[in-house]
């Protein structure tokens, strides 16, 4: 086996001039140019004035990020591979970085991609109902900015992948950490210019993902282009500097929102203008803009909210990729309408449960249709945030808030309600409005009864820690009662797998899990037929439950029909269809999607001399309709929240005026870890939905949309007493320190 | 993720160390727990051509007391002082820092030696042992020598150490049972590098008030108009006096502008935890 290592650019733009290999290793050695037969990515949009751009595999030309790879060397240890790396000698003509939003947005250069004239990616507008009616009638006026700094996904498992040629079956075989084995294969076949046929796609378990591993990655095309030429199985694993500072990365917005009142607190309308950063390049097949659409049209959140004028303008710069990451957008969209909120609950001396008590859309309302065209299916969103209000006692944290604490530090409370949009694709301002290179659609599921009764459930949805080998198998045994211990759960092989879309967008549970559901329903015929036949009576006169076909007199087991089919098809009726005990079906998720929500609250502690921030209490109520399994509910759930709070108070990417990275380490890029967690109270509701098989809603964003918000909240709560406020994540201490300076300057307490 | 090509030795005795470390000369570093090298090898950032692992050299494990000064071995780990393994001559300071510091798999192989060699202005031995005024003894091709810890560190990451020089111990001299310690840390979360710390050491027995601020990337700081207040007149930080000593010693220590709510909160805090 041979192993790969890159050679990445120290600059985050800058022309490349020469490319010089060591002598006694040019062999070993692969720049742009040698990658014969290799496309680049270029992933598409139809949104309206959207730039594609061409993602090279090797960066040819020119660089547009720090650590963007130029060539790869392989050698016969990975320490090979990187001393080889280490004697490539690369001439650069260092060109001005693209940095921040400022610099993107002036319009003149540099210009990150030098054909677009500007930095801009596409603009997104968004208009409805009557906004100078609801200005005309506001009363309380709140305008606020935000900031959301960049993030990495970070995976504990970084990414790895391992490609071979099998000459006997003329296939390329690709093992790789993903989410999604089909679009992978899709996406590989295009860039490498071989069929689909000809490319198989593994993906063993996965260490987590968060959406990072979503993308066509330029090393996993590079490496499987070197398997095929070597003819030699290449390795690749990527180590945490590569991941910290080459990876796509996420969030990096920039919002300003005003919220138009009337004296009751009754939002009227809003205006929302959203600046994204999304790196150098769109990643494949995630068009970076689609954040930028996202942040929009759901910026009213659970809210009856009737006017709306939004813009979404997202912008290169020379940093890696902008990708999507548990929540994708949503964490901009709720921090947006829920400071908005509060500034009303302030400004109208209202309780800020109670503003939202009288914003939110009402059950009796419901499916109801939002400005921005989301289908609110079912809930009681009130009911949620009451409860969480409960959860933390509400007025005992008002009553604390009232004293002194000895250490001197200050109490602040504050909510976030929020839905999430699972499971959707072909909706109305989803994925196929966009019209990215690859829209979700339907899932399949094959249920096959072995030859000694049990079940094996073939799936195309991928789990990266989900957990679906346990919850699918459930389904099974709601189906046909069959002991989910006898089920075993099959994917990640593009070879043997049914083709589905993968695991993302919280869609895995209603579409996969409706399609185990459809293949069972169909497996019951052939278990019917053959039931009744050994029972001697009608097939309509057979029940099958507890794994068993019941006759009016007596059952016979599962293995006993897998018996009779595998060993004794003579003894078969003459009806039975051919097809056997192997179910092939299907299923379509409702269009616009399923919709989960959920309430946060959360109690922090704010240090006013240092600035720190420590979460006392958190509370999350959640409605994802029927909880299959409430363990890995509950699991996604608190995982998530690990997610929102690195969100809210850690985790940051970090870059210098020169576009260099410096948070390249994990002792610079902090994340949350167990001693950072608070014990979260979970609660739920459980409204199933009426547009998915069994009610079931996603689950698997709820918990990292909320915490960014509502801590923000709860901090600026706290800090209200001083006259300050942080509107930027993550909520540091050194930004909590400098808002109260701020304050103090300003001629606060 | 794999470090450029070296060689290793490890020797058996200290002498065989020092041989080694003096004939390789600038092309060599010294491994002992490998908590800040280990990484820094493997990242290439240190790429040398020798590593000389003394580790296992008997000489500088274990801790003695002699005269009133505590010698422990430079390759004594963090969980050793933890866990009480060796002495504490400091009532209970050096077990309460270890504890501190990083994480326990961190703690269980990284060494006080290598921590003040590697010389991170934000790593928990240094401003602790310039606190205690403790001295370092080297071991060299000229022979032995020792100097104070506050001497040792020149810069960030930089310190008097010179070639084929090995830390063999840290100096810590006992307190005196009328001794007080304070401390107080602040880090972005537990186990990180501290943000701010802050480690105050009096003993009117020996007639030492030092009152130490540590910070992320500046050498610690000793701040001297606040240590001398302290050990005059006490520990009480809603005096005037203490608060603008604090004042003129953070600007002193040339501290960021920033951070100076920060810092002046744990040397508050530090002196607070004096009395406590």
């Amino acid at each position: 086996m041979m192993h790969a290592a890159f050679v990445r650019s120290p600059h985050a733009h800058a022309r490349i001039l020469s490319v010089r290999k060591p002598r006694d290793f040019a062999a070993q050695v692969y720049a742009a140019e040698d990658l014969t037969g290799v496309a680049r990515m270029r992933s598409t949009a139809k949104l309206p004035g959207f730039k594609p751009s061409d993602w090279p595999i090797l960066a040819a030309g020119k660089v547009r990020h720090a650590g963007e790879p130029i060539a790869m060397a392989i050698g016969s240890t990975p320490a090979e591979a990187e001393d080889i790396a280490g004697l490539v000698e690369v001439d650069f003509e260092a060109l001005r970085p693209v940095v921040t939003m400022a610099d993107a947005l002036k319009k003149t250069p540099p210009f990150v991609h030098d054909d677009w004239g500007d930095n801009i990616l596409v603009d997104i507008k968004l208009e409805g109902g009557d906004l100078a009616g609801a200005k005309a009638n506001a009363v309380h006026i709140v305008e606020r900015t935000f900031r959301m700094n960049r993030m990495h996904p970070l995976a504990l498992e970084g990414r790895a992948c391992l490609a071979h040629y099998d000459s006997r079956l003329d296939e390329l075989v690709v093992h790789v950490a993903h989410q999604l084995p089909v679009p992978l294969q899709i996406g590989l076949s295009q860039v490498l210019g071989i069929s689909q046929r000809r490319l198989r796609v593994i993906v063993p378990d996965v260490g987590a993902s968060f959406g990072l591993k979503t993308y066509v990655e330029s090393e996993t095309v590079a490496v499987a282009w070197a398997a095929m030429k070597l003819r030699r199985p290449v390795r690749w694993i990527q180590d945490r500097y590569e991941s910290l500072v080459c990876d796509a990365n996420c969030r990096d917005y920039q919002c300003k929102i005003i919220g138009y009142a009337d004296a009751n607190g009754r939002v009227l309308g809003l205006e929302c203008d959203v600046v994204v950063d999304s790196g150098a390049y769109s990643p494949w097949p995630w068009p970076a803009g689609i954040e930028g659409g996202l942040a929009l049209g759901n910026i009213q959140g659970c809210y009856d909210i009737r006017a709306l004028r939004g813009r979404a303008i997202n912008v290169v710069s020379n940093k890696p990729a902008g990708q999507p990451f548990r929540g994708v957008a949503r964490p901009l969209s709720c921090i947006g309408h829920e400071i908005v909120m509060d500034g009303i609950a302030e400004m109208a001396g209202i309780d800020p449960v109670e503003v939202r008590l009288r914003n939110f859309v009402q059950p009796e309302q419901m499916p109801y249709v939002s400005i921005t065209k989301k289908t609110l299916d079912s809930g009681d969103y009130a009911a949620a945030l009451k409860r969480a209000a409960e959860l933390i006692d509400l007025p005992a944290v008002r009553a604390r808030q009232k004293t002194h604490e000895p250490d001197g530090r200050l109490i602040g409370v504050g909510f976030a309600s929020f839905y999430e949009q699972t499971a959707y694709g072909t909706g109305p301002f989803g994925y196929s409005a966009w019209g990215i290179e690859l829209v979700p659609g339907m899932e399949p599921a094959i249920a096959r009864l072995t030859g000694d009764g049990e079940l094996i459930l073939e799936v195309g949805s991928h789990s990266h820690g989900q957990g679906h080998e346990t919850v699918f198998a459930q389904v099974a045994h709601e189906v046909l009662g069959i002991d989910p211990r006898k089920v075993a759960v099959r994917f990640g092989d593009t070879s043997s797998s049914p083709a589905g879309t993968g695991t993302y967008t919280s869609r895995s549970m209603v579409t996969t899990g409706g399609a185990i559901a459809e293949a069972c329903r169909l497996l019951t015929k052939p278990l019917a037929v053959v039931g009744a036949h050994l029972l001697q009576c009608n097939e309509s006169d057979v029940q099958i439950r507890d794994g068993r076909v019941h006759g009016p007199q007596g059952s016979v087991e599962f293995s006993e029909i897998g018996r009779a089919w595998y060993h004794h098809p003579e003894d078969l009726p003459a009806n039975m269809d051919a097809t056997g005990l192997t179910a092939t079906a299907g299923h379509k998720a409702h269009d616009p999607g399923v919709f989960a929500y959920s309430a946060h609250a959360a109690v922090v502690a704010v240090d006013p001399e240092i600035g720190s921030v420590e979460v006392l209490d958190y509370a999350i109520v959640a409605d994802c309709g029927t909880r299959v399994n409430p363990l890995l509910v509950e699991g996604q759930i608190i995982g998530g929240f690990s997610n929102g709070l690195g969100n809210a108070l850690y985790e940051e990417n970090t870059y210098d005026e020169f576009g260099q990275p410096t948070a390249t380490t994990l002792a610079d890029y902090t994340v949350p870890t167990a001693a950072s967690m608070p014990d979260v109270k979970l609660d739920f509701m459980e409204t199933p939905s009426p547009f998915s098989m069994f009610g079931i809603k996603g689950v698997g964003e709820n918990g990292a949309i909320g915490p960014p918000a509502s801590i923000m909240n709860a901090v600026n709560d706290a800090l209200r007493p001083l006259g300050a406020a942080v509107f930027e994540t993550p909520v540091s201490a050194r930004r909590v320190r400098d808002a109260i300076a701020r304050a103090r300057a300003a001629g606060g307490s | 993720m794999k470090p450029a090509s070296l060689s290793y030795a490890r020797p058996a005795t200290l002498s065989d160390a020092v041989n080694n470390l003096q004939s390789l000369a600038d092309q060599c570093r010294v491994i002992a727990g490998g908590q800040s090298l280990g990484p820094m090898l493997n990242l290439r950032l240190a790429q040398p051509k020798h590593l000389v692992d003394i580790s296992q050299l008997t000489d500088l494990r274990g801790a003695s007391v002699e005269d009133g000064i505590l010698a422990i071995g430079a390759c004594v780990t963090h969980a050793e002082i933890e866990d009480r393994k060796i002495p504490d001559v400091t009532l209970g300071l050096m077990p309460f820092v270890a504890r501190g510091i990083a994480y326990r798999a961190v703690r269980n192989r990284g060494t006080i030696g290598g921590s003040l060699a590697h010389a991170d202005p934000a790593a928990d031995w240094l401003t602790t042992t310039i606190a205690m005024d403790a001295s370092l003894r080297l071991v060299g091709p000229a022979g032995s020598r020792e100097i104070k810890v506050a001497d040792f560190v020149t810069a960030a990451m930089e310190t008097a150490i010179e070639d084929g020089e090995v830390i063999v111990q840290v100096l810590v001299p006992c307190f005196s049972p009328k001794a007080a310690w304070g401390h107080a840390k602040y880090a972005k979360k537990l186990g990180d590098f501290a943000q701010s710390m802050c480690v105050a050491v009096v003993d009117p027995g020996r007639k030492v008030a030092r009152v130490v601020l540590g910070r992320r990337s500046e050498l610690p700081s000793l701040l001297r108009g606040v240590s001398e207040l302290v050990a005059s007149k006490g520990y009480d930080t809603t005096s005037e006096t203490l608060r603008s000593a604090i004042d003129e010693d953070l600007k002193a220590a040339q501290a960021d502008r920033g951070d100076q709510t920060m810092h002046r909160a744990i040397v508050e805090r530090a002196i607070r935890d004096l009395a406590a």
